[in-house]
């Protein structure tokens, strides 16, 4: 994941407005090369709208788009080197598998029989070999989803575009697809493109994501990354829970920033690795993850920093329980998850409990 | 006891709405030149004076010339409008929408009235063309509310997709939007035909006197000897009504099947 790969898709300060609603607001960002890239966010934050600028099923307002180099504002969809998945799926009802695959094969020169032949191909990719003579409309939700992949990758396209393409399926094979579509973008080594809401599936999924709110990118940045060093409290939000603690930034000198935080007292933190945001006029914020702190049970040692804390809520998962304790001296309690181990007892409401915290887990949002 | 008030409201209203209907066929195998019980026996003679009238074969030719014209005219006007309507959005489509599916509730005879007035000030000669005129004014919006059902249960991504794969706006039309609405077409043919076929006031207004089924009947019962044979016909067309009228209702519903989409209620 270096920067060595070329880019493939160059977003200039794109803009689009739909009457006065102003649905992209300044996206400048690159994808690159045989990268899994997802836009992530809730509905109506334009992650649909930008996907489609680049299938060229929306026009932009101002700004430039780039597909492998070359500015597509005058190319219309059915010329550009991209081919999406849409959301429905968008099966030809009134065609078999194997013709809706060989769709876009029409105007191919190749021969008949060349061109059977590279459908048996794509639909053997997809793991759909052998329903070629079936009727579109009688085929599952999965298979519908398999045979839009392999109607797309047929034409071998330098984009596939995939627009929420797993959110009508139930969670299960929601599941398996995901790691299917991994499989198969390292297969042909395309770049992907995946429009969805659900944080999880582009954790699991992505090489980058693009975390969207507003008609802007709030976050471009590796999954991990995302995760572990999120630029604002939304984006920390909406990938994954984070709780948060008011703080005051004492004093900033040589890479370090000393903060006094709300229960956790004062503190030293690198300001490269764990100082995020721009700065506010509201005040700081510190941030962490439920599974970075923990509940220390009779005989367990923390091995940082503990702190007294109060149990309020139990939630039960059966592999793992979440713990929502009030840490003395703060006013709003915060979320752990623990991993539930045989023999443990699950805590009652109301005990007093110690936590166990690390300072190199916290965040700060300025 | 409890009386079924609203049962038999719904059976009395069935009754008035379908008895004379059922008369037809009784008395047009009734031996006798009354209309009137009790029935005096069986008879096939007014369906064989049916079949061997010259004036009623003319008129035949005449409305099926008309019926079968009025039906694709109205059908292509109609689909233009029906996709108009559910593809682009465009100012005054509201309004524009309503002026053309205006003539549906309008009274048909000040529409005849105005055409007729129209046609003779601008000296076009009254003929089976100026019949047509009239019919496909009352048939398209028929035709364009079958049509608008039908392209809206077309997935606008459907056609997105064949644009993605390589597909121009016609070939896309004709390979992905022709064949999926095109139950819708022939359901909105079928009717058209139908509502033109027994249509009187216009064909009465803007005929030049060639006579139409329609028309013919209505000359027919002032002879009182020619009513078992009106019967007949009456019979006949009843018949032709319904089969073309399920026939369209089965291919909407098929069209509807095939798109997949959930059935909104059609005018069957």
């Amino acid at each position: 994941m270096t920067s060595a790969k070329p880019t493939m898709i160059e977003f200039k300060d794109v803009h689009k407005y739909y009457g006065d609603y102003h649905a992209l607001r300044g996206i400048t960002a690159t994808i690159q090369a045989g990268e899994f890239f997802s836009l992530l966010g809730p509905s109506g934050c334009g992650k649909t709208t930008l996907l489609r600028t680049i299938a060229g099923f929306e026009g932009i307002s101002s700004g430039v788009v780039l597909i492998d180099g070359k500015d597509v504002a005058a190319v219309p969809p059915n010329q550009r080197p991209t081919n999406m998945v849409f959301q429905s799926y968008a099966i030809f009802p009134h065609l078999t598998v194997a013709q809706n695959v060989g769709f876009g094969l029409r105007k191919d020169p190749r021969s008949a029989a060349d061109k059977a032949r590279a459908v048996d191909e794509a639909l053997a990719m997809v793991g759909l070999s052998g329903y070629g003579a079936r009727a579109a409309h009688a085929l599952s939700g999965g298979q519908r989803q398999r045979v839009a992949l392999a109607r797309a990758l047929i034409l071998k396209p330098k984009v596939l575009l995939l627009d929420e393409p797993l959110s009508a399926l139930d969670k299960k094979l929601r599941e398996n697809m995901q790691v299917e579509l991994i499989k198969l973008q390292r297969q042909v080594g395309i770049t992907f493109i995946l429009v969805t809401h659900d944080q999880e599936e582009a954790l699991v999924m992505s090489d980058r994501i693009a975390v969207m709110f507003e008609g802007q990118i709030a976050q471009l940045d590796s999954p991990e990354r995302l995760y572990r060093l999120p630029k604002t409290r939304a984006v920390a939000n909406f990938i994954g829970t984070m709780n948060f603690l008011s703080a005051q930034i004492l004093s900033e000198a040589g890479g370090k920033v000393e903060v006094e935080a709300q229960g956790f007292g004062r503190l030293q933190l690198d300001a490269d690795k764990q100082v995020t945001g721009t700065p506010t006029t509201t005040g700081a914020t510190i941030g962490f993850r439920p599974e970075t702190a923990t509940l220390l049970f009779d005989g367990q040692q923390a091995t940082d920093r503990e702190t007294m804390a109060t149990v309020e809520e139990v939630v039960y998962y059966g592999d793992m329980t979440y713990y929502d304790v009030l840490l003395d001296g703060t006013s709003a309690p915060v979320r752990l998850s623990m991993r539930n181990v045989f023999g443990r007892p699950v805590l009652d409401i109301g005990t007093r409990a110690r936590v166990g915290w690390s300072p190199g887990a916290l965040v700060l949002f300025r | 006891m409890k009386i079924p008030v609203l049962r038999i409201y719904t059976i009395g209203y069935l009754l008035f709405l379908y008895c004379p209907i059922l008369i037809l066929p009784i008395f047009a195998f009734n031996d006798s030149t009354a209309v009137a019980f009790p029935l005096q026996g069986f008879t096939t003679e007014w369906f064989q004076n049916v079949f061997h009238d010259a004036v009623l074969g003319k008129a035949l030719k005449n409305s099926l010339l008309v019926a079968a014209s009025t039906a694709v005219i109205s059908t292509f006007l109609g689909t233009l409008a029906a996709r108009a309507n559910t593809r682009y959005q465009f100012k005054a489509a509201g309004p524009l929408m309503g002026l053309i599916m205006l003539p549906m509730v309008l009274p048909e005879i000040i529409m005849a009235m105005a055409l007729l007035v129209v046609l003779l000030s601008i000296g076009i000669p009254l003929s089976l063309f100026t019949i047509i005129l009239g019919h496909v004014l009352v048939c398209t919006p028929f035709a364009v509310a079958i049509l608008t059902s039908a392209f809206q249960s077309l997935d606008k991504s459907l056609e997105e997709a064949a644009y993605d794969l390589g597909e121009g706006p016609f070939s896309t039309f004709r390979l992905i939007i022709l064949p999926l609405v095109m139950p819708g077409i022939i359901s909105a043919m079928l009717i058209c035909f139908t509502i033109s076929l027994d249509e009187f006031i216009i064909s009465n207004f803007l005929g030049s006197g060639e006579p139409l089924l329609s028309t013919f009947i209505y000359g027919q019962l002032r002879f009182p000897k020619n009513v078992p044979n009106i019967m007949a016909l009456g019979t006949i067309l009843v018949g032709v009504s319904i089969t073309l009228l399920a026939l369209a209702e089965f291919f909407r519903r098929r069209g509807l099947a095939r798109t997949g989409a959930k059935d909104s209620g059609g005018f069957l």
